[in-house]
């Protein structure tokens, strides 16, 4: 069965156009573009090609542009650099909504004597403008706030918040992992420090990612080895990875007049559809300033994980806050840091749409939910007539 | 994903005896919507005290679904002797296994049944029974549940306390306390069950800390460091401090000195006593 695709925020599909650039790079094209022979130079050659199209796209330099593996690693690198480059910095500034990429950096960091301060949010997960300019200090080495919410969708104002940052001397992080490829972002117009993006987000594969460094910004490389990327991130280059990734920015730009129409409009027709059809169904996040892909609807008295196991007999994909999904007990941070009531946030179910969604798609999961969720409420102890208070404390 | 089995994927999707039951003779009822998972069971029991009938409603994961379900089919034909008899472990068997991270969704089936029993011999079918000491504020769990998983299941770790009770699975407050009742469970200073509610509890002698620091040293520390390549070596244990002197690639290494207080002197703090001090050996 072909998998009704809606987890787009986890992972996408390369594209058929990218899986064709980068096919010839995992076969014949084998070369070193570090090697003294035109052999391994032409494969150089698709690297800077997929640098100055990857620059093409964010509205920055070529050599602004390090390739990376992941974006767990460009934020790593980032923060890393931005406190080492200032060592008598001693505090960081971060949101508690952000990626664990961030967030366990940011734990990891005070353990080593970095002070940090985690920004809350409000009920639909905005950020506070005031709040975050009070918590500026003298010794603030870096503010780390992400572009995209990867479970809510909520979009946070950043060229506003980077230009706040820097007019303080501080450097400005973002992990902005979730909004390339599916919001304008341009570099241009916007002070940013370091910006972080991922291939498999944007129909490249996984294992390539890639981190903007503005000029001028100091650096301090975090792989230290060989010369590549200038010395700025040692390790031989993922060639196919890269020209995959170069090829994917292309598209996305391309792409982007797509994603905020036809895309959007399927979100929308999905999400007013459930809420419609379903009762007590809510929408997590900002309806104002959300990515055009993105949906988290909290079901009430049924548990995520089970939502998740019913619809993958259909062949649908989403994903959850639920605790259940992952290791932990508790339901997602984001949730809880919007103040979603437990009750809600337990049964909490993401949809992420791409370029392929289809309409037929949207048909099929608007047709089969009310179902799956009439199903688990029915075998649950709790109603609308039972709801009752949280006991946690948590 | 989880790996499921077949049985439990076949009890999620065709649940057995889910619903409510009217006439029901016995109602137990564990968990809350806060803390992501609920059960109340029904149970139908004749005059010879035979279970004639069972019925669930559960709120949660496939796996405390499928527990449910699993349990309302064990229960049916049973006498209450028998019933009494079942133990997480036998519901989690009966689906051939469950996930480690979800063997609290067995113990929450055992606790319903309890709780219903209990409900049948006369006593309030309250979810939350206040029994013991409450250890995890997160999600209600008592010493009392935590000690009987411990003793049921062999459990050693306050992961795995976690896994089986959720106790410590929300702010980790409660691991510290945790870890004492861990240490007193295994040292076996509390081998016979305590009355429910019994006080704080007993301080370690010296020789129950020695033992208990050894064991925890042997059986779990030293194998760590030995996956990164290194070693310990215990010196010697004067009161609650420990001595220790490092071996293999820990020598010389720079994050030796973290090692010692992160995980060495954290764990032993954990399981033994919350006093512990570890030093390196000069």
């Amino acid at each position: 069965m072909q998998p009704i695709y809606l987890d787009n925020n986890a992972t996408t599909k390369v594209a058929p156009e990218v899986l064709e650039e980068m096919l010839p790079v995992l076969g014949e094209f084998y070369g070193n573009p570090s090697s003294m022979h035109s052999f391994g130079g032409s494969v150089g050659a698709l690297v800077k090609k997929a640098r100055e199209r990857t620059a093409q796209a964010l509205g920055c330099r070529p050599e602004e542009i390090i390739f990376t593996s992941c974006g767990s690693e460009g934020d790593n690198t980032a923060i890393l650099s931005a406190l080492r480059a200032n060592p008598e910095k001693r505090h960081m500034v971060t949101t508690r909504v952000e990626h664990p990429a961030v967030l366990s950096l940011a734990k990891h960091l005070e353990t080593r004597g970095i002070a940090v301060t985690y920004l809350g949010v409000d009920a639909s997960g905005r950020l506070d403008l005031d709040e975050l300019r009070a918590s500026l200090r003298k010794d603030t080495a870096v503010v780390s706030v992400m572009y995209a919410n990867n479970e809510t969708g909520v979009v946070f104002p950043i060229p506003e918040i980077a230009a706040m940052v820097r007019e303080r001397g501080i450097a400005f992080h973002t992990d902005a992992v979730q909004a390339v490829g599916k919001i304008p972002i341009s570099l241009k117009d916007m002070p940013v420090d370091y910006l972080v993006l991922s291939g498999h987000k944007l129909h490249a594969p996984k294992g390539v990612g890639a981190l903007y460094v503005r000029r001028g910004t100091p650096f301090r490389p975090f792989l230290i080895g060989g010369h590549q990327e200038r010395g700025r991130r040692a390790g031989t280059e993922n060639t196919p990875g890269i020209v995959a990734l170069g090829k994917a920015m292309e598209l996305a730009v391309a792409g982007i007049g797509d994603e905020n129409t036809r895309v959007k409009a399927l979100r929308d027709r999905l999400e007013t559809g459930l809420v419609a059809a379903i009762p007590d169904a809510i929408v997590n996040g900002d309806p104002a300033s959300r990515l055009p892909n993105t949906t988290s609807i909290a079901f009430k008295y049924v548990e995520g994980e089970a939502i998740l196991l019913l619809l993958d007999t259909f062949g649908i994909c989403a994903s959850s806050g639920s605790a259940c999904t992952s290791g932990s007990l508790e339901p997602s941070h984001v949730l809880r840091a919007m103040g979603v009531p437990f009750t809600f946030a337990h049964g909490s179910i993401r949809f992420s749409l791409s370029r392929y969604t289809t309409d037929a798609e949207i048909d099929t999961v608007l047709r089969e939910m009310p179902g799956v969720i009439k199903r688990l409420r029915k075998m649950s102890p709790f109603s609308a007539a039972t709801d009752e208070k949280p006991s946690c404390t948590c | 994903m989880w790996e499921y089995t077949d049985t439990v994927r076949d009890h999620f999707l065709n649940p057995r005896n889910a619903g409510t039951m009217d006439d029901a003779d016995a109602v137990g009822e564990v968990g809350s919507l806060a803390c992501g998972d609920a059960l109340k069971l029904f149970l139908k029991i004749d005059d010879a005290g035979v279970i004639t009938d069972a019925k669930f409603q559960t709120f949660g994961c496939a796996s405390a679904i499928a527990s449910s379900s699993v349990l309302t089919e064990m229960l049916k034909g049973k006498t209450l002797a028998e019933a009494k008899k079942i133990s997480n472990k036998d519901i989690a068997k009966a689906l051939g296994g469950l996930p480690k991270e979800k063997m609290h969704c067995s113990v929450m089936g055992q606790e319903a049944l309890d709780a219903a029993l209990k409900n049948f011999a006369g006593e309030a079918a309250v979810a939350h029974e206040p029994e013991g000491e409450l250890v995890c504020k997160c999600f209600g769990v008592t010493d009392v549940q935590i000690r009987r998983a411990i003793r049921e299941n062999g459990l050693t770790t306050l992961e795995e306390v976690t896994d089986f009770t959720k106790a410590g699975g929300g702010c980790g407050d409660c691991h510290e306390r945790i870890g004492q009742i861990l240490a007193e469970e295994l040292s076996g200073a509390a081998a016979a069950p305590k009355a429910p509610g019994d006080g704080a509890p007993k301080p370690l002698t010296n020789l129950e800390r020695m033992r208990l620091v050894t064991k925890v040293i042997d059986e779990e520390i030293r194998p760590a460091l030995k996956n990164d390549g290194g070693d310990l070596e215990l010196v010697d244990i004067d009161g609650r401090q420990v001595i220790v002197s490092l071996r293999g690639a820990c020598v010389g290494c720079p994050a030796s000195k973290l090692t010692l207080a992160d995980f060495v002197e954290k764990r032993l703090r954990e399981t033994v006593d919350p006093e512990i001090t570890v030093k390196e050996a000069r």
